[in-house]
């Protein structure tokens, strides 16, 4: 037994017995649950471990056959099948939630379902559950192939995913049952955020080291990007969740920060999320995923090392621009505008990077949809990064702040940029991990066109409500008084919540035929013919 | 170039030398737009920084050319507020209700700043056209339960019905079954005698003289003999098609056997008087009222 199985089995032992503690003790249900939940998944973990160790061979895979690196698929396609599964519950949840704007009635007057509850599930099932896998598995599956080397650690990547995927299982049945701290993208509480702390830790670990032992000369562009998401969302993390629990036993916290500060730590977080979680670590995936599907070089070496620094310096300082006309000083605001505007060039470096791979290689997007679906999403991002600087500057945002614009704003970045990358890596990734080829183009090509039109009716709706929204709450008559009252704006956007709620729904169909295409392709898929490396890997 | 670098053949750019898992990368030099734009943005936010506040010091920030300050920006917006809205509003103030009916201009100005104050404080239960609803009573009718005078519905509006503060209108219907003072079987035939009033059909076996005199003994020191209610118990009407919480028999019932004591919040120290004023001509000008 090595020492990882044995450490790992104590260690998860001991935790089992603190959690069945935990759960006896606990001063509220929903902390008990989740005690409970932690008991169960630490018990089973012990007993996988302990099968895993009798049915293995004496030594551990070898990190090399016949010269060849042994690349470590289990964890990759773990983390792969839980994107799939948790993007299509989250673009489900986004569905009821934007029919609740429109139909109220669907909150059916019960406390799970409520909007104010359904929504950060919403939310974090489809950053960090949906995106999180992605991130996670393409990461890994990148890391190793751009530096040669097998993944490092033998237990370390499966507790990454597993423990990871347990973190969305905590965060999620806490939403519904009315668990949160309140922090917008950051609503877990105390004992979730320290349980993803261990394992993000973990996956910097694995991550760091996989890139120490690499048999290449020099780190790939990608990696730095990932690198870069790794370390700056743990900062963020440890920064906006400092909270002292109101008891050990309980699920109650309160966070160490106050008034003004606190919202500037949030704004700082959230923005960071959105420039790290969202910006860096999707950026990663297309520059691995456009040029190896295009057969293409990166367009420009130096492009991605000026605009990577840049990104990364420039993006940390813009999260003020959601506090503009706040109590937050004018200073910082100004800050926050500022440096929103500088980061226009280093985010549209990434889109030049990868629109100009594929120069020479254009015509592919006629007959590969993947391909298609993955610079459309460039596309996507970068007419976010310009959308963001834009409402960043103060007198837009006068008008667009706290308007539907920012959801539409929100959501071009997130369906079109995150959402299509992802798709397209996971398109190109799930033949790859299993060996087999995808089972259909055409209905690749079908995703692409209903998500494209759900997608256009989406943000196109959001943008004419938002600003509609912003207009209306500060007409004035000529007299000196509010020409609408709230309610007034409420019943304006009820036709835009519909087609937004119609946009969400062929987003969704999409992600269902894409689901059934790459159940197909694993299940029932040709063997992939010898072509590229992954095809000549021992399956795993 | 070193000896590693090749020449891409679609570009005829050479590669970096570099090679990860089939992927190279040319060496294209920076796009220059883009260092240009660069640079602008980077110009632009100095210039900004020094005419706006914008980095913050040991003690203090700098202020920037203009001295800038959102707080004053704020101030000066609704100054100018006050200039446009100017002596208008003294003059609402000053003026009595039924003056302010009389005068066009007047009037015109006191619906303008009641629809707004309408829409934000009491639509939320009497409907943003003040339809009302279920137990909230409709304001476009001419069936009040308090009055529909200007200076009732003021009266109304400033103290609240049951709102707890020393003014408010007081009374309310009492919960007859809850509290024993009538059987079961009592309530549905007097029930079925309120319907009758207005004309609605009654039960098959409803016995109206009973009905009659439970009604005589019960219901007419609120409602009046002739069931028209009273306006100073704010008692409603029960021979018009108005009904606050509905006419059926079932809910009849219950409003006999619970009672109802429906809340309207006292606005007087939350709105202020020329706003109040202004939101009893909104309401008085609505359709309904006397």
């Amino acid at each position: 037994m090595t020492m990882g199985e044995a450490g790992l089995t104590s260690a998860l032992a001991v935790f089992a017995f603190a959690s069945f503690l935990g759960a006896a003790m606990g001063h509220d249900a929903a902390f008990s649950f989740h005690a409970s939940l932690a008991c169960v998944a630490s018990l089973i973990s012990v007993v996988m471990i302990g099968n895993r160790y009798l049915d293995r061979p004496a030594a551990l895979p070898p990190a090399e056959i016949g010269g060849r690196p042994n690349y470590y698929l289990g964890p990759i396609k773990f983390a792969s099948a839980m994107a799939m599964f948790w993007g299509i519950a989250g673009f489900s949840v986004g569905l009821m939630i934007a029919m609740q704007l429109a139909w109220p009635a669907l909150n059916f007057d019960l406390p799970w379902t409520t909007f104010g509850r359904l929504r950060p599930l919403h939310t974090s099932a489809v950053i960090f559950a949906f995106g999180g896998n992605v991130l996670i598995a393409s990461s890994f599956y990148v890391v190793q192939k751009t530096c040669r080397t097998r993944l490092a650690g033998d237990l370390a990547p499966w507790f990454v995913v597993v423990g990871y995927n347990f973190f969305i299982l905590i965060a999620g049945t806490g939403y519904l049952l009315g668990v949160t701290q309140s922090k917008e993208y950051a609503e877990p509480e105390w004992y979730a955020d320290f349980w993803l702390t261990i394992v993000w830790v973990t996956y910097l670990l694995v991550f760091l080291m996989t890139l120490v032992k690499r048999k290449e000369p020099h780190i790939f562009v990608a990696n730095w990007f990932y690198l870069a998401f790794i370390i700056t969302i743990a900062v963020l993390h440890l920064g906006n969740n400092a909270a002292l629990p109101v008891s050990f036993l309980g699920s109650k916290s309160y966070i160490a920060w106050g008034g003004v500060q606190d919202a500037m730590f949030q704004w700082w977080y959230g923005h960071n999320a959105v420039g790290f979680f969202l910006t860096a670590g999707f950026l990663a995936i297309m520059y691995y995923f456009i040029p190896k599907r295009a057969q293409r070089p990166v367009y420009s070496y130096r492009l991605s090392i000026i605009h990577f620094w840049a990104l990364i310096f420039l993006y940390i300082w813009a999260g003020p621009h959601h506090l503009h006309y706040t109590a937050l000083p004018d200073w910082a605001q100004t800050l926050g505008m500022t440096f929103s505007i500088m980061l226009w060039m280093p985010s549209w470096g990434g889109m030049i990077n990868g629109l100009m791979t594929l120069s020479g290689a254009w015509d592919k997007l006629r007959t590969d949809p993947v391909l298609r679906m993955m610079v459309v999403s460039v596309a996507f991002y970068g007419m976010s990064t310009f959308e963001g600087p834009m409402m960043s500057i103060k007198v837009v945002n006068s008008l667009s702040h706290y308007t539907d614009w920012t959801i539409g704003h929100v959501h071009s970045g997130a369906l079109g940029w995150v959402g299509f990358v992802s798709f397209g890596a996971l398109y190109c990734l799930i033949p790859w991990l299993w060996n087999r080829q995808l089972y259909s183009l055409k209905l690749v090509n079908w995703h692409f066109w209903i998500s494209t039109i759900g997608i256009v009716l989406y943000i196109s709706a959001m943008w004419v409500s938002g600003i509609l929204q912003g207009l209306m709450w500060r007409a004035y008559t000529s007299l000196g008084f509010l020409e609408y009252s709230f309610i007034e704006s409420v019943e304006a956007m009820h036709p835009f919540y519909i087609i937004r709620a119609a946009g969400g729904a062929l987003f969704l169909i999409g992600a269902l035929i894409m689901a059934v295409n790459l159940w197909m392709t694993v299940n029932a898929g040709k063997a992939s013919e010898a072509e590229g490396a992954a095809a000549l890997q021992p399956a795993e | 170039m070193s000896e590693h670098d090749e020449i891409d053949r679609v570009s005829g750019r050479s590669t970096t030398g570099h090679e990860w898992d089939g992927i190279k990368e040319l060496n294209t030099p920076l796009p220059r737009w883009w260092v240009l734009t660069f640079y602008a943005t980077i110009i632009w936010a100095i210039g900004y920084w020094a005419v706006y506040p914008a980095w913050p010091l040991v003690s203090g920030y700098t202020t920037g050319l203009f001295h800038y300050s959102t707080r004053a920006s704020v101030a000066t917006d609704l100054a100018d507020l006050e200039k446009l809205r100017g002596q208008k509003m003294a003059v609402l103030g000053n003026a009595s209700l039924a003056n302010i009916e009389k005068d066009p201009v007047l009037l015109a100005l006191a619906r303008a700043r009641g629809k707004t104050v309408f829409a934000d404080n009491c639509a939320p239960c009497h409907g943003s056209g003040g339809a009302g609803a279920k137990g909230y009573p409709n304001l476009n009718d001419d069936d009040w339960l308090w009055g529909g005078s200007l200076d009732q519905i003021m009266q109304t509006i400033q103290f609240g019905a049951r709102s707890g503060h020393a003014k408010t209108h007081e009374g309310q219907m009492l919960a007859f079954g809850r509290d024993g003072i009538l059987k079961k079987d009592e309530i549905v035939t007097v029930a079925n005698y309120v319907r009758s009033l207005s004309g609605l059909s009654t039960a098959p076996k409803f016995d109206a003289a009973a009905g009659e005199k439970i009604f005589t003994e019960n219901c007419t020191s609120c409602h009046g003999d002739a069931g028209k209610g009273n306006q100073e118990l704010g008692a409603p009407n029960l021979t018009d098609k108005i009904w606050l919480y509905g006419s059926d028999e079932e809910t009849l019932i219950e409003t006999i056997t619970n009672g109802r004591a429906g809340v309207m919040p006292a606005w007087v120290g939350r709105l202020d008087p020329v706003t109040v004023k202004a939101l009893a001509v909104y309401v008085h000008s609505l359709g309904g009222g006397k």
